[in-house]
């Protein structure tokens, strides 16, 4: 039992990490500019696959500098030549226009690379188990994946809090009409958070595709849940979105790892069930059947309890 | 089907996927019904829902490909003979497959092995699960010395690659793991971990007639491999049968094909069983590994070694199919 809560405990955290990483961007690009992206999945798709065509030529290193920064580019260039346009007719059409790229996207990605699944492998430094402890192996890449995103973190804390851009970009999401009376750019600021978002995206796709599998799926699994953390973690809240990521991360492997069901929580109250009642599908439903659907849960229930998030300012 | 059936086609391959086959089943026999002058046959070269040759079983249909149950059944045959599997681990998507496989490993295994304690009997939701890690950790700790699962696609990459990873050293029973990027992916990871339930040998080469077909798809398919060779023995015993009753006509050719032998490019025996129109052909367990392989998978250097074989008269099981012939 405790090598189970141990290895999830683990488990759990790099998943969390991994997930801050595109919520971190999607949070940003949302309190700013007020848009839901439904697309920034896509980006994370998009590193992942371009990181893996530049791993066959160049290795996975050259990838992981390389691809993000394309995928930021990209991101910034729909951004400006699409976006920006879109504007003009107000929310619903710049959401429906990242609604429309998403399927874009997954379709190009298919005609470029196909559907089955591409053989994008960890580099080969770190393809070894860095600890075993029960007899289980942990692998040095999971390691690096938590230390990448919590590198991330720190870095995207200091720089929004400590550094001028941070103060400009903290302005901006607020207040962005007075800050563009003081002189600044903010239509500039708007393109650079944006493409920055996508390049996060990007470095997560990065990471995680050689671990979870680089497939068409691929972001269709994780975009809902995206949104979801950025809900609950509340609006453009950074630290907001790292509890929230963490929260989802352990909920989902901790779900999945205890086998417990309505039955045994119902004995605990001295109530027992008949094995032949109509509702005998409920009574055996188990922790990790209904594991997918627990995120979703908590985003009903944190809207219904409280609208802001755990730390946010706004009214989602 | 409408549309195939108004443009003169008069016999439909299909595989796959059992929902679509099912459904397909239904309507040709509806159609068979109504146009006693115009008949189609339907060859099932993929779909393995055991139904579809028992309840549901009908005199247009035919299936080239052994069904989930004679799968497992060969499975567990392998499971029997090897002492050092005292626990089993089965984990599955969750729909009709996933359960099918579920219920034929527990099934079996109670028959054959009823020593054999089932440490886990577990469904996921299909295509939603963005990482395996919980569900290996889950499968590592519960201590099974066997896994058996019928995912196939991302979620058994995802599977094979996080049981790789957390160091269990176990065979894993599949049906489908293995070409469309899955060997390549899973490679180092699945060595001698990974068995697979198939037909037609791959490695050691069986015969010369299928070295020369093998290399004449590679000559002109170098990025493909040939996935279900099923599909070729499908379409070969037709053209016997039209041979056989000298005619092309769906009714004459159901005739000839039910009850045919037939010998395989593998230089296997293969027959037709009359009584439910099953494919009664031998079954191989191979296991994934970069040694003594002559035809790889995915150009990857990993393939296919088999292991066992289970003779086509011990891969046979009852049917419950009581199909009407057309008088």
């Amino acid at each position: 039992m405790f090598e189970l809560i141990f290895f999830s405990l683990l488990n759990g955290i790099v998943t969390g990490l991994l997930l801050f990483m595109l919520a971190s961007g999607l949070t940003l690009i949302f309190s700013m500019m007020g848009v839901l992206n439904f697309a920034h999945a896509s980006f994370y798709m998009l590193g992942a696959y371009l990181a893996y065509t530049i791993s066959l030529y160049l290795g996975f290193w050259v990838g992981l500098l390389v691809a993000p920064i394309l995928v930021g580019l990209l991101g910034a260039m729909v951004e400006r030549y699409g976006l920006r346009y879109v504007h003009r007719w107000g929310h619903v059409a710049e959401l429906i226009f990242t609604f429309g790229l998403a399927f874009l996207i997954e379709e190009v990605v298919q005609f470029i690379w196909g559907k089955d699944t591409k053989a994008y492998h960890e580099p080969e430094i770190l393809q070894f188990p860095l600890f075993t402890f029960f007899g289980q192996d942990f692998p040095a890449y999971k390691a690096f994946m938590l230390f990448i995103s919590i590198a991330i973190f720190i870095g995207l804390l200091l720089i929004l809090t400590k550094s001028r851009v941070g103060l400009i970009i903290q302005a901006a999401i607020t207040k962005p009409n007075m800050t563009a009376m003081l002189g600044h750019n903010v239509p500039l600021v708007f393109m650079s958070v944006f493409g920055v978002g996508c390049a996060l995206a990007g470095v997560a796709g990065v990471i995680a595709g050689p671990a979870l599998g680089t497939f068409p799926g691929m972001a269709v699994v994780l975009g809902s849940i995206v949104f979801v953390i950025v809900v609950v973690g509340g609006l453009g809240s950074l630290i907001g979105a790292f509890v929230a990521s963490l929260l989802i991360g352990l909920l989902q492997t901790f779900a999945i790892a205890l086998d417990y069901s309505v039955n045994d929580l119902l004995q605990v109250f001295n109530i027992t069930t008949d094995v032949d009642s109509a509702l005998r599908d409920l009574w055996t439903l188990s922790l990790p059947q209904i594991a997918p659907i627990l995120p979703y849960l908590l985003l009903v229930l944190i809207l219904i309890f409280r609208p802001t998030g755990l730390f946010g300012k706004r009214e989602t | 089907m409408k549309r195939a059936i108004g443009e003169g086609v008069r016999y439909i391959f299909q595989g796959n996927s059992s929902g679509v086959a099912n459904a397909l089943t239904d309507a040709i026999k509806k159609h068979n019904r109504r146009n006693p002058d115009d008949r189609v046959l339907f060859l099932n070269y993929s779909a393995v829902d055991p139904a579809l040759t028992n309840e549901k079983c009908n005199y247009w249909h035919f299936r080239f490909d052994a069904n989930a149950d004679m799968k497992m059944n060969a499975m567990t045959d392998v499971i029997k003979t090897n002492d050092n599997i005292k626990s089993v681990y089965i984990i599955g998507q969750d729909y009709s497959f996933g359960k099918a496989v579920a219920a034929a490993a527990v099934k079996f295994l109670k028959e054959k092995r009823p020593d054999i304690t089932i440490v886990g009997n577990e469904l996921h939701p299909i295509g939603k699960v963005k990482d395996f890690t919980p569900y290996a950790t889950k499968i590592r700790a519960s201590g099974a010395d066997a896994v058996i699962t019928g995912n196939w696609g991302a979620d058994m990459v995802g599977l094979g690659k996080a049981i790789g990873e957390t160091g269990l050293d176990v065979p894993i029973f599949t049906y489908y793991a293995a070409n469309d990027g899955i060997t390549k992916t899973i490679g180092a990871s699945g060595k001698d971990k990974i068995r697979l339930v198939h037909e037609g040998v791959l490695n050691p080469v069986s015969t010369d007639a299928y070295k020369a077909y093998h290399e004449g798809f590679k000559a002109k398919n170098p990025d493909k491999d040939i996935t279900q060779y099923r599909i070729a023995n499908a379409v070969q015993m037709l053209a016997a049968a039209m041979e056989k009753a000298g005619s092309d006509k769906p009714i004459d050719v159901a005739a000839a094909l039910e009850g045919m032998e037939f010998t395989s490019l593998h230089g296997e025996k293969l027959m037709m069983r009359a009584s439910d129109h099953q494919l009664i052909q031998p079954i191989h367990i191979s296991v994934h590994t970069d040694e003594n392989i002559v035809f790889d998978a995915d150009n990857s250097g990993f393939g296919l070694v088999v292991e066992n074989t289970i003779a086509a008269a011990d891969t046979e099981l009852p049917t419950t199919c009581k199909m009407k012939r057309p008088n």
